[in-house]
C-alpha cells in the first residue's frame, strides 16, 4: 500500500509515529500532481516550491515536538475562493486573477493550526456559481473517474482532487450542494455543517446566508476529524455560532440500533435516474439491516426549493459581488473613459457568462417594485422549508435520499441549458435554505463506471447522527473503489 | 392680491457618533491620521471581510432616541443600500431602511416669540460613513481615503412640521444640546460631525396639500442654512408665480455665491435595491438593555436649570448661557466643586471664556483648560495672591497652554505687592515725576488720581495691590 492510498488521519497517524514525513508525503502528492494535473486540471494555483517548504518546516516543527495537531504534517488542498495570506486567490475568475489577500480565512487559520500543510488552491465554477466547474475562467476540472466527464461543482477542483490523490483532503464550500454534489460525482466523503459551524470568515461571499464551509475527504474519519478541527465560535463572523458539541469524532460509532431515518418521498419521482435510486435506497437498506428503523415519508414543498433558492442566492450574489469594481484590487479594463465606463468595462470583462446571469438575476429580484413580489416571497418559502424539515425532525433523526439525479454529465452538456443545470440541484438546496448539515457518502457506481452519493441530511447541529450514520454505512460498504 | 405662501420643511441631520472605533471593525474612528491608516479589511471592503457590530453605536443611537421621545425598535436589522461609488468599498452602505432603530419621536423648540413647538420624528437610523475621494487635478486622478469609511452615523429624519429658518435653527439647537449632552457626538457642522439635508416645498397659505420638494445639500453651518432656505423658498415662489413647475431633485447650496444649483433629479434617482445585510444578524434590544441605557441618561438642559438655581442661586441669565453646552456646563459644575464659587465661576464663564472663544471663532467645545486649573485663578484672587488684571492675563495663558496658575504666578513672579514700604517708595516717586497731575487733583480734579495710579501700576508691572496704591496716593497727596 502507497502513502497515497492512507486517509488524512491514517497519514497523520504515521508520521506522528515516524514511519513517514510530511515532506515524503507532499512530494507522493506532487509526483501524482505531475502525472494527472495536465489532465484534470483540479488546482488554479499550485506552487511547488512553496508546498515543499511548508512540509519541511511542518516536519521540523513536528520533529521539534512543536506541532502535534490531528493534521500535523498533512497535505491539504483549499478551495479557491478561500482567502489565503499571501497566495492568490482567485474564486477561478477573470476579475480577481490578480488579488493576493492580506489574511487567511479563519477555517484556513485552524486546519493549519492543526498542522496541515496547504497543498495549492483549488479549481471551482467562479465564485462558487455552477455545478459542474466548467465556468472557472481558468478551464474545467474533469472527473478523474471518467475525463470525459464533469467533476460537479462548485467544488469540483477540490473533490475531483480528493478523488484523485492530488491531496489527501481538502476544504469545499457548499452555498445549494457545491460539496455534497461533486463528492457524489467523485466518489469522496462531503459535509456542508450547519449554517454557523465554520467561520465564513475569509470566504469569499457568494449567497452569506447559504455558505459554509465544509471537508471533502477520503472517508468519514477524515471528515469527522476535519469538522473538528475547523468548527468553533469566530467573533469575526457575526453569524458564527456558540457550540459545546463539536466534538466530532466522537460520533464514529458503529451503531445506529434504533436511529429513525425518513426516506421523503418527494425525492425519489420524476427526474431521478433509476441507477441512482438503486443505489440509494439499497444504501438505506444497508442502514436497516443494521439496526436503523428506515420510513418513507412526505417532505413536501420541495418543487418552490429551486425558485426560491436561486431568488435568494442571486440576490445576495448581486450585492456582495458589488465590490469587484476595478477601483481597489482584481482586474481593471484598460480602455475606459470616465468612472461609469470603467465599472461597465471592468465588470463586463471580468465577470463570466454565469455570474453576469445571477447579477442581473439578483439585481431583478430586489429592484424596487419586485422586491416583495420575488425577494420577500422567495423568504417566506425558505421559512415554510424550514418548517417542513422541523417537522420531519421530530420523526427522524436523518433523512436519507439521493444527492443528485444523475451521476456527472458530460463535460459540455450543462451549460447549454442553464434551468437544467439548476434542476439538479433539486435535493440538495433545500439543506442550504434550511441551514441544516447535510452529507455525501459513495454509495455506488452507475453503469459506466461513475461514482453515485447517498445524502445524509440532520437536524440543526445535529452533525453526530449524520457522522454516526456514515461510519456505519461505511464500515458495512467496505472500501469504495 | 399677492398669493401668501407657506413653506413646508423636514430636515434628514446626519450625527457622527463619537465612539472610539468604527461601527463595523475596530479601526479607530480618530480624525487627522494619514490617508488610510485607519483602515483594515472589513472597512476597506477586501473579499472575505465581514462586519461585526460595534454595541456602542447602539447605545448612543437608542439614547439618542429616548430623549427625543422616540419608539425604540426592539428587533431592528442592518439593510444594505446598494450604489457604486468609489469612496464605497464594497458598493453597498450597510444602513437601516426596513426597522429602523428609533422611530415616532419629537422634540419641542422654543421660538423667538416665547411660543414653543413639536417637531415630530419620523426615524432615526444607524449607517456607516464612506471614504472619501481626493481628485488630483494636476495628474488628473483620484484618491480614495477610507480612514471615515465605517465611521458610525446615526440619521435623524423629521416630519415635515417646520415653517420657517427659524424653526429650523432652533430645532438643529435644541438636538444638537441633546447630543452633545449625551456625550454622543460633538455635533460640529463645520467639520461634518453633524450635516443637515433641507427638505423644503412651498405651498399656498391655507392648502392642505403639500408642493413639490427639493432638498438641498452641503450646509455647513447654521448661517448658511437660513440662507439656504431663504433662497429655495424664494426660487420655489418664483417658479410657482411664472406658472413653471417646481422639479423634485437634490440641490447643492454654494454659500459664497449664496445659489444652489440642481445635481440629480427624480428621474435619474437610483433604485437602491435594499435589502437585509445576510452578514448581521438581527439586532435585539432587550429590555434590560433599555432600561440599562435609560438609567445612563444624563441631565438634560431643563433639570439643569431648575437645579442650578436651587443650588447655586445664580441668575438666570447666567444659567440659560452655561448650560446651553454640555461643555460650558461641566466645567461650571467641576470648577465650582474644586472652589465653592459658583457667581465667580459664572462670571469667568461668561465674560473672559466668551470673549475668547468669539475672538478665536471657537465654539465651546473645543475648550480645553481643566476646571482645576480655573478654580485655582479664582482662589488665587481670592487670597489676594494676585489682582484681577493679573488674573485675566493669567486666565489667556491657562485658555490656550492650560498652565498651573500658582507655579505660573511663581515662575513668572505676578504675585501682587502689598508691602505698603515698597508701595510707597514707588508713589512717592510718581508724584514727584508727575507735578502737574498732583497739581490738577489739588485743585478739584478727582479724575487726575487715576493717572497716578495707572503710573503707579505700569512702573509696578500690573502687580501693585491697587486697593492700597490708592491709600498711599490719598494718603501723600
Amino acid at each position: 500500500m502507497g502513502l497515497l492510498d492512507l486517509t488524512a488521519a491514517e497519514l497523520a497517524g504515521q508520521i506522528k509515529a515516524g514511519k513517514t514525513t510530511a515532506v515524503e508525503a507532499m512530494e507522493a502528492v506532487i509526483a501524482n500532481i505531475d502525472s494527472k494535473e495536465k489532465e484534470l486540471n483540479c488546482y488554479v494555483t499550485f506552487d511547488r516550491e512553496a508546498a515543499l517548504s511548508a512540509a519541511r518546516e511542518a516536519q521540523k516543527k513536528i520533529e521539534a515536538g512543536e506541532l502535534d495537531g490531528p493534521l500535523a504534517g498533512v497535505p491539504v488542498a483549499i478551495k479557491d475562493n478561500m482567502c489565503t495570506k499571501d497566495v492568490l486567490t482567485t474564486c477561478s475568475s477573470k476579475i480577481l486573477g490578480n488579488f493576493v489577500p492580506q489574511f487567511s480565512s479563519d477555517a484556513v487559520e485552524r486546519i493549519k493550526a492543526a498542522g496541515a500543510v496547504m497543498i495549492g488552491k483549488t479549481n471551482m465554477d467562479e465564485f462558487a456559481m455552477g455545478s459542474t466547474t466548467e465556468t472557472s475562467a481558468y478551464g474545467a476540472t474533469k472527473n478523474p473517474w471518467n475525463t470525459q466527464h464533469v467533476p460537479g461543482g462548485s467544488s469540483g477542483g477540490s473533490a475531483a482532487a480528493v478523488a484523485a490523490g492530488e491531496c489527501f483532503c481538502a476544504l469545499g464550500s457548499d452555498t445549494g450542494g457545491s460539496i455534497r454534489q461533486p463528492a457524489s460525482y467523485c466518489g469522496v466523503v462531503g459535509m456542508k455543517p450547519t449554517y454557523g459551524t465554520v467561520s465564513r470568515y475569509g470566504l469569499i461571499a457568494y449567497g452569506s446566508s447559504l455558505d459554509q464551509i465544509g471537508p471533502l475527504c477520503k472517508d468519514v474519519t477524515d471528515c469527522a476529524v476535519i469538522m473538528e478541527v475547523m468548527a468553533g465560535h469566530d467573533p469575526k463572523d457575526s453569524t458564527s455560532v456558540e457550540r459545546k458539541d463539536t466534538d466530532f469524532t466522537s460520533a464514529l460509532v458503529n451503531d445506529v440500533t434504533g436511529m429513525r431515518i425518513g426516506i421523503p418521498r418527494d425525492y425519489f419521482g420524476d427526474g431521478l435516474d433509476p441507477q441512482v435510486k438503486k443505489a440509494v435506497l439499497d444504501a438505506a437498506e444497508v442502514l436497516r439491516s443494521k439496526g436503523a428503523v428506515v420510513e418513507e415519508f412526505d417532505l413536501s414543498l420541495v418543487e418552490y426549493a429551486i425558485p426560491a433558492y436561486y431568488t435568494i442566492a442571486a440576490a445576495e450574489a448581486s450585492s456582495n459581488l458589488e465590490r469587484f469594481d476595478g477601483v481597489k484590487y482584481g482586474y481593471r479594463a484598460k480602455d475606459y473613459e470616465g468612472l461609469h465606463s470603467m465599472y461597465k468595462k471592468t465588470r463586463s470583462e471580468g465577470f463570466g457568462a454565469e455570474v453576469k446571469r445571477r447579477i442581473m438575476l439578483g439585481s431583478f429580484v430586489l429592484s424596487s417594485g419586485y422586491y416583495d413580489a420575488y425577494y420577500l416571497k422567495a423568504l417566506r418559502v425558505k421559512a415554510m422549508i424550514k418548517k417542513a424539515f422541523d417537522e420531519a425532525f421530530s420523526k427522524y433523526d436523518v433523512i436519507l435520499g439521493p444527492v443528485a439525479p444523475t451521476t456527472a454529465p458530460e463535460l459540455g452538456s450543462s451549460l447549454a441549458d442553464p434551468i437544467k443545470m439548476y434542476l439538479g440541484d433539486i435535493y440538495t438546496i433545500s439543506v442550504n435554505l434550511a441551514g441544516l448539515p447535510g452529507m455525501s457518502v459513495p454509495c455506488g457506481k452507475d453503469e459506466n463506471g461513475l461514482p453515485i452519493g447517498v445524502q445524509l441530511i440532520g437536524d440543526c447541529f445535529n452533525e453526530k447522527k449524520l457522522i454516526q450514520t456514515a461510519y456505519t454505512y461505511e464500515q458495512a460498504r467496505g472500501k469504495f473503489e | 392680491m399677492a398669493k401668501q405662501y407657506e413653506t413646508v420643511i423636514g430636515l434628514e441631520v446626519h450625527v457622527e457618533l463619537a465612539t472610539k472605533t468604527k461601527i463595523f471593525c475596530g479601526c479607530s474612528t480618530a480624525f487627522g491620521g494619514a490617508p488610510n491608516t485607519h483602515t483594515c479589511p472589513v472597512c476597506t471592503g477586501m473579499p472575505g471581510s465581514l462586519p461585526v457590530l460595534n454595541k456602542q453605536v447602539v447605545e448612543y443611537a437608542a439614547a439618542v432616541g429616548l430623549a427625543t421621545n422616540c419608539e425604540i425598535t426592539k428587533h431592528c436589522k442592518f439593510d444594505r443600500k446598494n450604489y457604486f461609488y468609489p469612496d464605497n468599498p464594497q458598493n453597498y452602505q450597510i444602513s437601516q431602511l426596513y426597522l429602523p432603530i428609533c422611530r415616532n419621536g419629537h422634540v419641542d423648540i422654543e421660538l423667538a416669540d416665547g411660543t414653543t413647538k413639536s417637531v415630530r420624528i419620523h426615524e432615526i437610523h444607524m449607517e456607516e460613513d464612506a471614504g472619501k475621494l481626493i481628485h488630483d487635478d494636476w495628474e488628473d486622478v483620484s484618491y480614495v481615503d477610507f480612514n471615515r469609511s465605517g465611521v458610525p452615523l446615526i440619521e435623524i429624519v423629521s416630519e415635515p412640521d417646520m415653517r420657517s429658518a427659524e424653526e429650523v435653527i432652533a430645532y438643529l439647537e435644541k438636538l444638537r444640546l441633546i447630543i452633545q449632552y449625551l456625550g454622543a457626538s460633538d455635533c460640529k457642522l463645520q467639520e461634518g460631525s453633524m450635516r443637515a439635508d433641507v427638505n423644503l416645498s412651498v405651498r399656498e397659505v391655507g392648502s392642505s396639500e403639500f408642493g413639490t420638494r427639493t432638498e438641498t445639500k452641503n450646509l455647513n453651518s447654521f448661517s448658511a442654512i437660513a440662507r439656504a432656505i431663504e433662497a429655495e423658498r424664494d426660487r420655489q415662489i418664483d417658479l410657482i408665480e411664472s406658472g413653471e413647475p417646481v422639479i423634485q431633485e437634490t440641490r447643492r447650496w454654494d454659500d459664497n455665491k449664496a445659489y444652489s444649483y440642481a445635481m440629480r433629479s427624480k428621474e435619474d434617482a437610483q433604485d437602491y435595491r435594499y435589502f437585509p445585510d445576510p452578514d448581521l444578524v438581527p439586532l435585539n434590544i432587550s429590555d434590560e438593555w433599555l432600561d440599562e441605557i435609560r438609567s445612563r441618561q444624563p441631565e438634560f438642559k431643563t433639570e439643569k436649570m431648575k437645579r442650578y438655581s436651587e443650588e447655586f442661586g445664580i441668575p438666570e441669565y447666567d444659567i440659560n448661557i452655561i448650560t446651553d453646552s454640555k461643555k460650558l456646563a461641566d466645567i461650571f459644575e467641576a470648577t465650582t466643586a474644586l472652589c465653592n464659587q459658583p457667581k465667580k465661576v459664572s462670571n469667568w464663564i461668561l465674560g473672559e471664556t466668551m470673549r475668547i472663544l468669539k475672538e478665536k471663532e471657537m465654539e465651546p467645545e473645543d475648550i480645553t483648560f481643566s476646571p482645576e486649573n480655573l478654580a485655582k485663578l479664582i482662589k488665587l484672587v481670592e487670597a489676594g495672591t494676585i489682582n484681577g488684571s493679573v488674573a485675566k492675563d493669567i486666565f489667556a495663558v491657562i485658555f490656550d497652554e492650560d498652565v498651573d496658575p500658582e507655579s505660573y504666578v511663581k515662575e513668572k513672579g505676578l504675585a501682587q505687592v502689598s508691602d505698603e514700604g515698597e508701595l510707597r517708595a514707588v508713589v512717592e516717586k510718581v508724584i514727584a515725576d508727575n507735578p502737574q497731575s498732583v497739581a490738577d487733583y489739588r485743585n478739584g480734579k478727582d479724575k487726575a488720581i487715576g493717572f497716578l495710579v495707572g503710573q503707579t501700576m505700569k512702573a509696578m508691572k500690573g502687580k501693585a495691590n491697587p486697593g492700597l496704591v490708592n491709600k498711599i496716593l490719598k494718603e501723600l497727596l
